[in-house]
């Protein structure tokens, strides 16, 4: 186990590369300079400023110098837009932002979305799995974009009672609309998910053998059907962890909460290389460990699976 | 007369499906003393796993049964869940047609075998642990210790029956209800499960009843025998007297259909045409378009099921005399 999780960190490596490699060549050949702007810069103060972050060099030499500062000093860059600060400043003031509600997003599709799924199962047929069928399939045609200002509408509008935007280090009311919005979607897939395996798991042999051994419904569900009934919820994780990652960007943008995701959009659209490459860099390695935490967790729960 | 550890009657079952009712049994009585061994034989579709299913409570959610089912004088149909657990985990146990799935993948073969003791009768771990281990003695798997702490997919095929009977046997159940239990498995592998079968009646006294397809592993390990065919009892009685002399076409093609090795054989011989579709069955006999000797009353109205020679019984409209090889 402890070989296949490093070889899997040093596999990641590679995989991080190639992902620098492939961003940077984008953005290279991307028209537009992270100094163009309305008014119009004289070519002399352009060329200058082109020359001051190095942009005048060769393509080999920048990214030579980019991937040997990160290697050597974890030095991702300046920022070309925010002129103060440099990309790490940048992620290490977003990325606590976007970790939090995405943690507690992550927590409440998991844990909803997967009680929802498996009660609806294990009820088939009566009112409440149409209840819980019926809230996944409207939570699922609620995209995030969707969500945010029919929550703003309701809860700041409407209601009063929630704040419609800004972080305050993160308190509780700042935090529920982002984590609602962020979450609906993938609660309603983990649902599905977890109620189509679990129906599928109640009537395989080896819950027939549970029922005849005279062990009690919950025993069964809990003991018996929840792990295999799991295992397809868990290999949806990876895609869902990067789904909301994507989905960060819209958060911040209609809540003003400050994560990643708003410099994400910005930088994109301002070509302000250093902040791109750094967050794109960040995400990778984080889907890359998503992905090995999930065949952790994969092996922990099948036994027939051993690295 | 002693009283029956096991008593049907009139026991029907039948499963609401989209195309309509499908009756997989039709008012099947039968009765099962301490120790007695039963085999119910017949095809694929003849109702004999659906049969003893409902014995346990044990059918798919569309499932009804009617009847009734007494266990020691205890009715089983339509008895409360927390009842029923009791009567499944200490007095009747069932062992299924396929090892390979009836085990759960994810969970080590000693929990698997303890937590009925430890849920019912209130073993600690630790006793529960070793009585798993005895059993798994008992059924001839070598080094029972560290075998607990395995999981299904390191045994074979075999080995995973030894494992579900020991499992059975571990409360000591009155009745053992194999079904199928050695359809999955190669040859060798099944007279070894058959032989153990066979001991544990002896010592354990555990009645047993056996279903299969399979008359060949009946011959030497059931008392009796009870054939049946569209849910219905076609033939009962002791197995010897109904293998020299099968009162009933369909026993007769049954036996017939078993390959010899002793004389030259060109073809296997097989029962022309197909077990009956049991959406919408009629009244009348669920053999007749396959019988040799149907006639006039047989696709009107089903044969009852009729004693002769003191201890057999056979449904047929066909004379006695005119059921031979």
């Amino acid at each position: 186990m402890t070989a296949f999780i490093l070889r899997r960190l040093l596999f990641a490596i590679p995989v991080l590369l190639i992902l620098i490699v492939l961003t940077f060549v984008l953005m290279y050949t991307a028209p537009g300079s992270p100094f163009a702007s309305d008014r119009g810069v004289p070519p002399a103060v352009l060329a200058n400023l082109e020359r001051e972050y190095g942009l005048d060099r060769p393509f080999l030499a920048q990214i030579g110098t980019y991937i040997w500062n990160i290697v050597t000093q974890f030095d991702f860059g300046p920022s070309f837009q925010y002129r103060d600060q440099d990309v790490n400043d940048l992620i290490e003031q977003g990325f606590p932002v976007t970790l939090t509600y995405g943690f507690w997003s992550f927590l409440v599709a998991v844990v909803v979305g997967g009680t929802l799924g498996v009660v609806a199962a294990i009820r088939q047929n009566t009112w409440l799995d149409y209840f819980a069928v019926g809230i996944s399939i409207g939570a699922q045609v609620l995209p995030n974009f969707v969500m945010a200002p029919i929550l703003v509408l309701v809860f700041t509008l409407w209601l009063g009672w929630l704040p419609g935007g800004g972080w305050q280090g993160g308190q509780i009311e700042y935090l529920i609309m982002p984590v609602i919005a962020l979450s609906t979607s993938f609660m309603a897939s983990i649902a599905r998910i977890a109620r189509a395996s679990m129906l599928e798991v109640m009537t395989s042999n080896f819950i027939r053998t549970a029922r005849a051994k005279g062990l009690p419904g919950r025993t069964i569900v809990l003991r018996h059907a929840l792990k295999p009934a799991l295992l397809p919820v868990i290999s949806y994780l990876g895609p869902a962890f990067v789904g909301m990652i994507t989905g960060s960007v819209v958060i911040d943008l209609y809540f003003s909460t400050g994560g990643i995701g708003q410099f994400f959009v910005a930088s994109a659209l301002n070509r302000d290389y250093g902040v791109m490459m750094g967050i794109t860099v960040l995400l990778g390695a984080l889907t890359i460990l998503f992905n090995l935490l999930v065949d952790i967790l994969y092996a922990w729960i099948d036994p027939k699976i051993r690295y | 007369m002693t009283e029956h550890l096991l008593s049907v009657r009139d026991l029907s079952v039948s499963f609401d499906t989209p195309d309509g009712t499908v009756s997989a049994v039709n008012g099947i009585s039968l009765d099962l003393a301490k120790r007695d061994t039963l085999a119910i034989v017949g095809e694929s579709g003849s109702g004999k796993t659906q049969l003893a299913f409902a014995m346990l409570g044990l059918l798919a959610r569309n499932g009804r049964s009617e009847g009734s089912v007494r266990i020691e004088g205890q009715e089983i149909l339509n008895l409360p869940e927390a009842k029923l657990n009791k009567v499944r985990a200490e007095r009747v146990a069932m062992i299924f047609q396929d090892p390979m799935t009836s085990l759960n993948p994810y969970l080590k073969i000693g929990t698997q075998m303890a937590e009925v003791l430890q849920l019912h009768l209130g073993k600690s771990k630790r006793a529960a642990m070793e009585d798993a281990a005895r059993m798994l003695d008992a059924v001839r798997i070598p080094d029972a210790k560290r075998r607990l702490g395995m999981y299904p997919h390191e045994f074979s095929g075999g080995m995973r029956q030894r494992i579900m009977i020991a499992m059975a046997l571990l409360c000591r159940p009155a009745l053992l209800i194999a079904d199928e239990p050695t359809t999955a498995l190669d040859v060798t592998v099944q007279a070894q499960i058959m032989e153990l079968l066979t001991e544990v009646r002896e010592e354990f006294g555990t009645a047993i009843i056996l279903i299969t397809h399979d008359l060949g592993i009946v011959a030497g390990s059931c008392e009796r025998t009870m054939v049946m065919y569209g849910g219905r009892v076609m033939e009962t009685g002791p197995t010897d007297k109904l293998f020299e002399a099968p009162s009933h076409p369909y026993t007769l093609g049954l036996l017939a259909a078993v390959p010899r090795l002793d004389i030259p054989q060109e073809d296997l011989l097989t029962i022309p045409g197909d077990p009956p579709d049991l959406l919408g069955l009629s009244g009348g006999c669920p053999f007749t378009p396959r019988c040799p000797l149907a006639h006039e009353p047989c696709p009107q109205r089903m044969p009852d099921l009729v004693s002769f020679d003191t201890d057999r019984k056979r449904a047929c409209h066909a004379a006695r005399e005119d059921v031979h090889r």
